[in-house]
């Protein structure tokens, strides 16, 4: 039924990265590992039907002549980035203007949507690139095998260094709690609990947001994370599937703060001239998210792909990122930030675990975050 | 009727492969095996309580309501039943945002306790899932058990009146043994899905349910087969509800005739009448205030709509009648057939896990054709099957009666096959595949479909496009967007029932 | 000539043998008590319902293993007769086949100027009086023309008046030499004044048809019992 399908959609926006301590992120290099995914059930027929595909296809193209020699990128992407008002449609038009090529956005519900598709299509994946994975997602996407190095890179303006040979950054944030102004903001976790504020967070098992904030509380906390959880509790007005539930509600009044990003204030001052908005910085650091885009390793143009990633790093790419996705530019566009970028609250100490100790913590981290909440 | 057999073989084929098919093909795709674990025993749980608390109140609820419309009539009785059955059809997230107007910590009932002088109370937990569910799933109930109380012949209620009997033990009670259990299973079967509402006003992990689980294990930890053995349960829980439902009771059909008015000679004294009516007024409050709600938010964000939202209203009103027709198409099949097993197979999509079916369809579509040209396509098919259970619960009832009047005079006269469905059955059942139609169309209207995993190209329908900005911080065009949802869906949904009841003879 | 041959006809508790032959040319009544089956009798006679064994013949030949449409048997029902939907010129056309293009056939305006039903042709059935639904079931039976005819209380409904006037109209309009009418009722006056033999049914046994006259002259016991004489 309607109602009940809707989940898939509210979790996809605001992809979040991945974390890494503060100390450089080794990611890249290593161990490629497969995944144990065998050829596809229907890998044979997927052959002979796409060659006749082709050629029907092809019968199409000499009709129409133009397009015919342009080559096409396809980038799968979460689906808020190519909505009208996201990055997706300009970063399309400035990039065909330099590929003599065609861009086409395949957007499907999240980030972990994204690789979720990716490892149902395995090497029959019609992507070239994916875009909008986040540090939470690139263990997982690295062992898949899916993906192919780049030599892509650039002078990052990460809080981390990013060393990486597959997954290139393309923008960051901070989770924080968005409150309004007027709100007494507590110092960290600790003061949050002991007050009588109220707040709203995501489920880590459905959302990117809410993984982020366990492993937030995980990598400030470490073992000490079930007793936060515990003290939170009667905090946690309710649990959302994804962000734009959590955000909605906040907005309307149902609690004091929300678990979102450095950047959300930055929303309202530019959209709506709304200042009345702010986040908090949290002694104990905040967490980050770095949201990455790589090449598909059976891609066809494999030079295109990687063209796209050089783009995407690129001022041209960077610029259109922030008054879009609402997120830093993985790289400062020499013009700087807008306006209003500049206000936005500055955390002590940027968090981020490495991609592989995230993977390892997320299960027994939703387990304990269960369990503490479940009380 | 010497229908040929294979249409309706088919339809269920269909009906099967789409969804223990899917749950089959996701299992095929999986490359490991593990049982479920303690969170997921815990998740089927929670689920079934609260599914079963949720049906029990609806229903309870439900019965007052509809005796209070069934012997009352009064001004904007009709248009209150249509506006009733509204937020059957709402999209989820609307309905959530519409009842924390009423009922959340800044809500309208907040607000009031705040004005008393009294403490604010919150619904969030197990009581905000309940409250949600009932919201929900008690038009349905209501209009479920109307019909039965309407289906009692004037006559009976005269001779009970004549001999000054009581109605309730002689009339009533049978009534209701015969309708109850049918109205409790639907809900119970639509609750046991039940995710984004759970999830968001359940309060934390302890409203984890089972759709949930099958989310996570999909998404987070790409475990198919734990996803396919959750599903697994959700069907199992089905089947025995179903059974046990059927065993009871043999469902009763709902839907048509409801403006219709029964004189009634019971039930005149004063302190009924202010019953009744308290009834009605309650219902009222609980239903049409969120509505209201909805309607308050979403005018002020009407001029915030992106000018996508004309192309994305075309492509959705484009789905909801595919998926109407196809809809429609199937339910009259299957009525045709008839049968336990039909009603079974149709009872099958109620409990099916949409990101199952979703990623099932996936695997299935993939190797043929690219998902991405699929996803329209594929969004028709969900949506007709998710309103076929509804549509076929109008329409059987109405196609059996059909025969049962006419199937002597039709034989007679050589009326047979497709002469028979177009000259005898289908302009009987008129009023009630119109219902069935309205039905379909606006559930599939304010469907988001399984298209998650169907990557779109700049394909969004409303209830998508709605999501997307709600995504991105456009809370005011988000809810302009749920207002063009909700009177887009309420429209087609009296359209049709209109259309059927046009020019209807008796 | 209808034939029952040997006809045992069964369903639960209830029984009924039956075994004899009505004549062409005749209107033959059957009456009886409710509940001994004379409704059921015709079911078999118009193919839906099965008898246990014996046969059913229409001038020698078995018509068992025919549908209803295929045997030449046309019925008038206890009700639902006509299609509310559908106009009184549609219903009557009805008889020539399953197209509701036949309404249009002159064929189905000389039945129904037949009936006295002129002019009505473009209404439907709930614009008609009870009577005049009557005499629309009654131009469709004319129409399809087929040799045995069944009518199963098709007038109970009406008052004694009107009901005597459509049983007057079956005489003159349906009864021809070559068909066989078998009218079901319980009220003996109807059987008296519009039948030509009568066939008493009781006791899980209908007795073979009677010359009316000879019969209510001379009153068996089951019939003085079933009168209250």
């Amino acid at each position: 039924m309607f109602r009940l399908t809707s989940g898939c959609w509210q979790c996809w926006l605001r992809c979040e990265s991945e974390p890494v301590e503060p100390e450089p992120v080794k990611t890249g290099g290593g161990k490629v590992i497969r995944y144990a995914l065998g050829p596809h059930p229907f890998g044979a027929w997927s052959k002979i039907m796409k060659n006749y595909l082709y050629h029907v296809a092809g019968l199409c193209l000499v009709a129409t002549g133009a397009m015919a020699d342009t080559p096409v990128l396809n980038v799968y992407t979460y689906d808020g980035f190519d909505s009208d008002w996201g990055p997706g449609p300009q970063i399309e038009a400035a990039f065909e203007e330099t590929c003599a090529c065609d861009l086409q956005w395949v957007a499907a519900g999240d980030g972990a949507a994204v690789l979720s598709r990716l490892r149902l299509e395995g090497d029959n994946t019609d992507a070239d690139v994916v875009l909008g994975l986040d540090t939470n997602l690139v263990a997982a996407a690295r062992e898949t095998g899916l993906f192919a190095a780049t030599d892509v890179s650039a002078e990052y303006d990460l809080p981390v260094a990013w060393e990486d040979d597959t997954f290139v950054p393309f923008d960051w944030g901070y989770f924080a709690f968005v409150a309004n102004k007027d709100v007494e903001a507590p110092a960290d976790f600790r003061e949050l609990a002991d007050s009588d504020l109220k707040i709203i967070i995501e489920d880590p098992r459905s959302s990117t947001p809410g993984l982020g904030l366990l492993m937030w509380v995980k990598a400030a906390y470490g073992d000490e994370a079930a007793d936060i959880w515990a003290d939170l509790a009667d905090n946690i007005v309710t649990v959302t599937p994804g962000w734009s539930e959590a955000y909605g509600l906040f907005l309307d009044g149902e609690s004091d703060a929300v678990l979102s990003y450095t950047t959300s204030p930055a929303y309202h001052v530019i959209a709506e001239e709304d200042d009345s908005k702010t986040s908090w910085s949290f002694a104990e650091g905040n967490y980050m998210q770095v949201e990455v885009a790589a090449k598909v390793a059976s891609t066809d143009t494999p030079e295109l792909a990687d063209q796209f990633l050089a783009f995407l790093v690129t001022d041209a790419a960077q610029s259109i990122i922030p008054t879009t996705n609402w997120m830093f530019p993985a790289v400062t566009p020499e013009t700087g930030l807008p306006e209003g970028f500049g206000d936005l609250t500055q955390p002590t100490e940027a968090l981020l675990l490495s991609a592989e100790d995230a993977a390892a913590a997320a299960a027994p981290a939703i387990e304990e975050w269960r369990d503490a909440l479940a009380q | 009727m010497n229908l040929p057999r294979w249409p309706g073989a088919a339809v269920v084929a269909v009906l099967l492969l789409l969804t223990l098919g899917t749950l089959a093909a996701v299992l095929w795709r999986a490359d490991s095996f593990s049982g479920l674990g303690r969170a997921d025993w815990a998740a089927v749980r929670f689920t079934v309580i609260q599914a079963f608390v949720s049906a029990l109140l609806s229903v309870g609820f439900a019965i007052p309501v509809a005796r209070a419309l069934s012997r009352r009539r009064f001004i904007g009785r009709g248009l209150l039943i249509t506006l009733l059955g509204a937020p059957f059809i709402l999209p989820v997230i609307v309905a959530v945002f519409g009842l924390l107007a009423v009922f959340g910590r800044n809500g309208l009932l907040n607000e009031a306790l705040q004005w008393l002088g009294l403490s604010k109370v919150s619904i969030y937990g197990f009581s905000g899932v309940v409250l949600a569910h009932v919201f929900f799933n008690l038009p349905l109930a209501v209009r479920m058990i109307l019909q039965g109380w309407l289906a009692i012949p004037a006559e009976r209620f005269r001779l009970a009146a004549s001999l000054g009997a009581p109605v309730g033990v002689l009339l009533e009670r049978p009534m209701l043994r015969a309708v109850l259990p049918g109205a409790f299973l639907s809900i119970f079967l639509i609750c046991l899905t039940s995710f984004a509402v759970a999830l968001t006003l359940g309060g934390g992990p302890k409203a984890t349910t089972v759709e949930l689980a099958i989310y996570q294990a999909v998404r987070l930890d790409f475990a198919l087969d734990r996803a396919a053995l959750l599903a697994a349960v959700q069907f199992g829980l089905t089947i025995v509800a179903a059974t046990v439902s059927f065993w009871i009771a043999l469902p009763e059909g709902f839907g048509s005739g409801l403006d219709r008015e029964i004189t009634r000679w019971d039930g005149q004294k004063a302190w009924q009448k202010i019953v009744d009516f308290g009834f009605i007024t309650l219902a009222v409050l609980f239903l049409i205030l969120p509505l209201m709600m909805v309607i308050l938010r979403g005018v002020a964000g009407l001029s915030d709509l992106p000018s996508s939202v004309w192309p994305a209203i075309g492509r959705s009103l484009a789905v909801a009648l595919t998926s109407t027709a196809l809809c429609l198409l199937a339910s009259l099949v299957l009525a045709l057939r008839g049968g336990r097993a039909v009603n079974v197979a149709s009872a099958l999509p109620l409990a099916a896990s949409s990101l199952v079916v979703g990623t099932g369809l996936f695997v299935l579509v993939q190797p043929w054709m690219n998902p991405a040209k699929a996803a329209l396509p594929v969004t028709i098919v969900m949506n007709a099957l998710m309103a076929l259970p509804f549509a076929l619960r109008v329409i059987e009832p109405a196609v059996n009666k059909a025969e049962a009047d006419y199937a002597r005079l039709s034989d007679m006269l050589g009326l047979k096959g497709w002469a028979r469905v177009r000259i005898v059955i289908l302009p009987r059942i008129r009023r009630p595949f119109g219902f069935g139609a309205g039905l379909a169309a606006a559930l599939s209207m304010g469907d988001l479909g399984v298209i998650a995993l169907f990557a779109t190209e700049k394909q969004q329908t409303l209830p998508l496009l709605m999501y997307q900005l709600l995504g991105s911080y456009r809370n005011d065009a988000a809810a302009g967007a749920a207002l063009v949802l909700l009177g887009l869906s309420l429209a087609l949904f009296w359209l049709f029932d209109r259309g059927g009841r046009v020019d209807a003879d008796a | 000539m209808l034939t029952l041959d040997a006809l045992e006809i069964t369903q639960g508790d209830f029984r009924l043998g039956a075994d004899m032959s009505f004549e062409a040319g005749q209107v033959t009544a059957l009456i009886g008590p409710s509940g001994a089956g004379k409704s059921t009798l015709l079911s078999v006679v118009n193919g839906f319902f099965r008898q246990t064994s014996g046969r059913v013949l229409w001038q020698g030949k078995a018509i068992d293993d025919l549908q209803p449409d295929e045997r030449p048997v046309a019925t008038l029902f206890q009700d639902n007769n006509l299609f509310p939907h559908l106009t009184i010129a549609q219903n009557v056309g009805l008889a020539l086949g399953p197209k509701l293009s036949f309404g249009s056939d002159p064929r189905v305006a000389e039945m129904l100027s037949a009936v006295g039903l002129t002019g009505m042709e473009g209404r439907k059935p709930a614009r008609l009086s009870g009577g005049q639904q009557s005499r629309a079931a009654l131009a469709r039976v004319l129409l399809m023309d087929r040799p045995i005819v069944l009518l199963d209380e098709p007038f109970s409904a009406l008052g004694p008046g009107l009901r005597t006037e459509m049983l007057d109209l079956v005489r003159s309009k349906l009864l021809t030499p070559d068909r066989c009418i078998l009218l079901v009722t319980h009220d003996p006056d109807d059987a008296r004044r519009s039948s030509d033999t009568v066939a008493l049914i009781d006791d899980s046994e209908v007795a073979p048809p009677v010359p009316t006259e000879e019969l209510f002259a001379n009153p068996p016991e089951r019939l003085k019992t079933y009168l209250g004489i």
